[in-house]
């Protein structure tokens, strides 16, 4: 793990006290600076925090939010709940997964709370309603100029 | 030319179909045009289907503009928008609007009106009224008003808010907590957000009611973290109550204590259950707890707590405001006063109706809702999010009442109510059913763990028409278990929406005899 990342991370923690009741806040903020949490992260973790790293690890495996990987750059999440469902997510689900969009994370999501919009599909962590398959491309193509 | 106002909505729902690009493109032209304007940010008021919906103030009315694209603003501008000038997407005045108009709004009155972040607006519309009132009376007549108003935990649970506030107040510590339960996981759902986004100093005053009464001085608030802009505008509401001495010590020289801490849930739907959410809130795994003890008794961090989901509490401040006996005179039977219900999935105009309980659901997906969006006749009805029930056609003259609901094997739950029309595949809602609960099982008991996951199985073979008689009667079987052997609702409510389907739309599986 390089230097930065280190102090990021001490940091993060720092600015939460080095609570241990923090340490979902704490992987959060690590989430959003960093995209991701590796294992080195965790053990530096649990010992800033005083914590084994059998229980960093399980709260980080635990929740959906907490990624052990890098990500692509742009994170597309797809609500695949009901309510969205019944306005064909599944269909659009199967429309993104088959357009090939480069350097980009789909990820399910379970409600976005969009329910009278749907399907929804949050991107960058900005959440778009009434997204049909030629809205999605729309947006995803607005994606790929913002980078070229 | 005076300073003209004009409302965009900074909520969700409007802002995922264009209000920021709206209110950035009406800002523009209005210079370009050398206009005079303010853009008030205000809540949605809940007519989604209508969003980005734009109100102009015009004299003392307020003019509103339905589905206004940034497309449109030149043509609105060109149009006399700033006079509230005719267009073809004039709605006329806003509070007009027979869907708003319809409603009997108590929980969301402010929820459109005012601008949601301006402290000065909020104070000018009754703002921290009900949280005087609660000094001046007393917290004992606090909790006595809630208990009088019949108000129940909005979150799908149904507890008597009164009876939880009073066990609480009654239990002695040193330190007691009130934990608002802002993970609203149900798909079809979006109260708890409205409210939180459209009357965020509301919701907390609310919260320091819920805190003087029962003797507790510091407030939870665990917010998921699907919600973005809800978590920017509690964090901004936080801080300007803060400077502004409505929380911390000593609020406003009454002598009582209170702050808030908002914390991010982190994408597990279970943390909905509330001792989840209290060990998530500890910064654990959110794995529900055995219960006893009550979190009333001993909850965040083994210390008396009151969990309250977000509109039961935003319901209250009007209750301690204006009397508990005002509340209930609303609603039937033993669902006193409203229920934000949200019209969501394939409905043509989807949005919050608050309505007093007794109404039916067919009143509101045809009245309110106007029927699905797509056109087609409406299939199935799930009430009450991934737990609740799929209701056929045939049972949409059910009053929403929880004791109506609990009789034919439904729930009300939060309040959404999702609707399909006659193209889904009710076979793979209820294989979704299981599905769900086995990606978002905390894992603690059996029945749901594994249960789950066989469920899924089973379902499947019932779909290949594989062993159909068999599967099915395992699948009966393995619902009694979950249903009877699970911890908490994920695993014990997950049988409904199932069982729903095996009862209702048994032809959707493979073409074979009859379940």
């Amino acid at each position: 793990m390089s230097e930065n990342m280190t102090d990021s991370v001490a940091a993060i923690a720092a600015g939460f006290d080095n609570k241990p009741e923090m340490l979902v806040q704490i992987l959060h903020a690590v989430v959003r600076d960093h995209g991701w949490i590796s294992e080195d992260v965790i053990r530096q973790l649990a010992g800033i925090l005083n914590l084994s790293r059998a229980d960093v690890h399980g709260v980080v495996a635990y929740y959906h939010d907490f990624r052990t990987h890098q990500p692509g750059k742009h994170i597309i999440k797809i609500c695949q709940a009901e309510a969205c469902q019944s306005m064909g997510s599944r269909e659009l689900v199967a429309h993104a997964e088959a357009s090939a969009v480069p350097d980009t994370t789909l990820e399910p999501v379970y409600c976005l709370g969009n329910c009278a919009c749907a399907p929804a599909v949050m991107i960058n962590g900005k959440t778009f309603g009434r997204v049909d398959s030629k809205r999605f491309d729309t947006l995803v193509a607005a994606l790929q100029e913002a980078h070229s | 030319m005076s300073t003209v106002k004009l409302y965009v909505p900074r909520e969700t729902a409007a802002v995922s179909v264009g209000a920021d690009e709206v209110a950035l493109e009406i800002a523009r032209e209005a210079k370009e045009r050398g206009a005079n304007i303010e853009i008030i940010r205000n809540g949605s008021w809940g007519a989604s289907w209508l969003e980005p919906l734009v109100e102009v103030l015009v004299g003392e009315t307020r003019i509103a503009y339905g589905n206004v694209s940034p497309d449109d603003i030149a043509a609105l501008f060109a149009a006399g928008l700033l006079e509230g000038g005719e267009h073809e997407k004039r709605l006329g005045p806003v509070n007009e609007i027979d869907y708003l108009i319809s409603q009997d709004r108590w929980t969301f009155w402010r929820c459109g009106l005012v601008e949601a972040l301006s402290l000065d607006d909020f104070l000018a519309h009754q703002g921290f009224k009900g949280l005087q009132k609660a000094w001046e009376i007393g917290a004992d007549a606090v909790i006595d008003a809630v208990a009088e108003s019949g108000l129940r935990g909005r979150g799908g649970a149904g507890f008597p808010t009164g009876i939880k506030w009073r066990t609480v107040a009654d239990t002695q510590a040193d330190q007691k907590y009130v934990a608002c339960n802002a993970d609203e996981g149900d798909s079809g759902t979006f109260s708890d957000r409205m409210v939180m986004e459209g009357d965020p100093f509301g919701f907390i005053e609310a919260l320091a009611i819920a805190g003087f009464a029962v003797g507790a001085s510091k407030g939870y608030i665990y917010l998921r973290s699907e919600y973005p802009l809800t978590h920017t505008i509690l964090t901004r509401a936080i801080a300007t109550l803060r400077e502004a001495g409505w929380l911390g010590n000593n609020i406003q020289g009454s002598g009582f204590d209170f702050d808030v801490e908002l914390h991010l849930g982190a994408g597990s739907y279970v943390c909905g259950e509330e001792t989840a959410m209290l060990e998530s809130l500890e910064g654990k795994k959110g794995i529900v707890r055995y219960k006893p003890p009550l979190p009333a008794i001993e909850g965040l961090f083994g210390k008396p707590t009151v969990v309250n989901n977000v509109v039961t509490l935003a319901s209250v401040a009007n209750i301690v405001n204006l009397g508990g006996e005002r509340y209930a005179a609303m609603g039937v039977n033993r669902s006193k006063g409203t229920l934000a219900f949200q019209l969501a999935g394939n409905i043509k105009r989807g949005g919050l109706v608050e309505k007093s309980f007794g109404i039916t659901l067919r009143e509101l997906i045809d009245g309110f809702g106007g029927g699905t969006a797509s056109g087609r006749p409406v299939k199935a009805v799930q009430v009450g999010g991934p737990l609740g029930a799929y209701l056929p056609e045939s049972q949409l003259d059910t009053p929403l009442d929880y004791e109506a609901f609990s009789e034919i094997g439904a729930m009300i739950g939060h309040g959404g109510i999702v609707v399909f029309d006659d193209t889904a595949d009710m076979a793979q809602q209820a294989r979704f059913a299981m599905e769900f609960c086995a990606i978002e099982s905390c894992g603690k008991c059996t029945p749901c763990r594994i249960g789950s996951t066989r469920g899924v199985e089973l379902v499947d073979k019932m779909i290949r028409n594989d062993d159909r008689d068999e599967s099915y009667d395992l699948l009966v079987d393995l619902c009694d278990t979950m249903e009877d052997a699970s911890l908490c609702a994920m695993g014990g409510m997950t049988p409904y929406p199932v069982r729903s389907v095996l009862k209702h739309f048994a032809d959707e599986f493979a073409a074979g005899d009859e379940a």
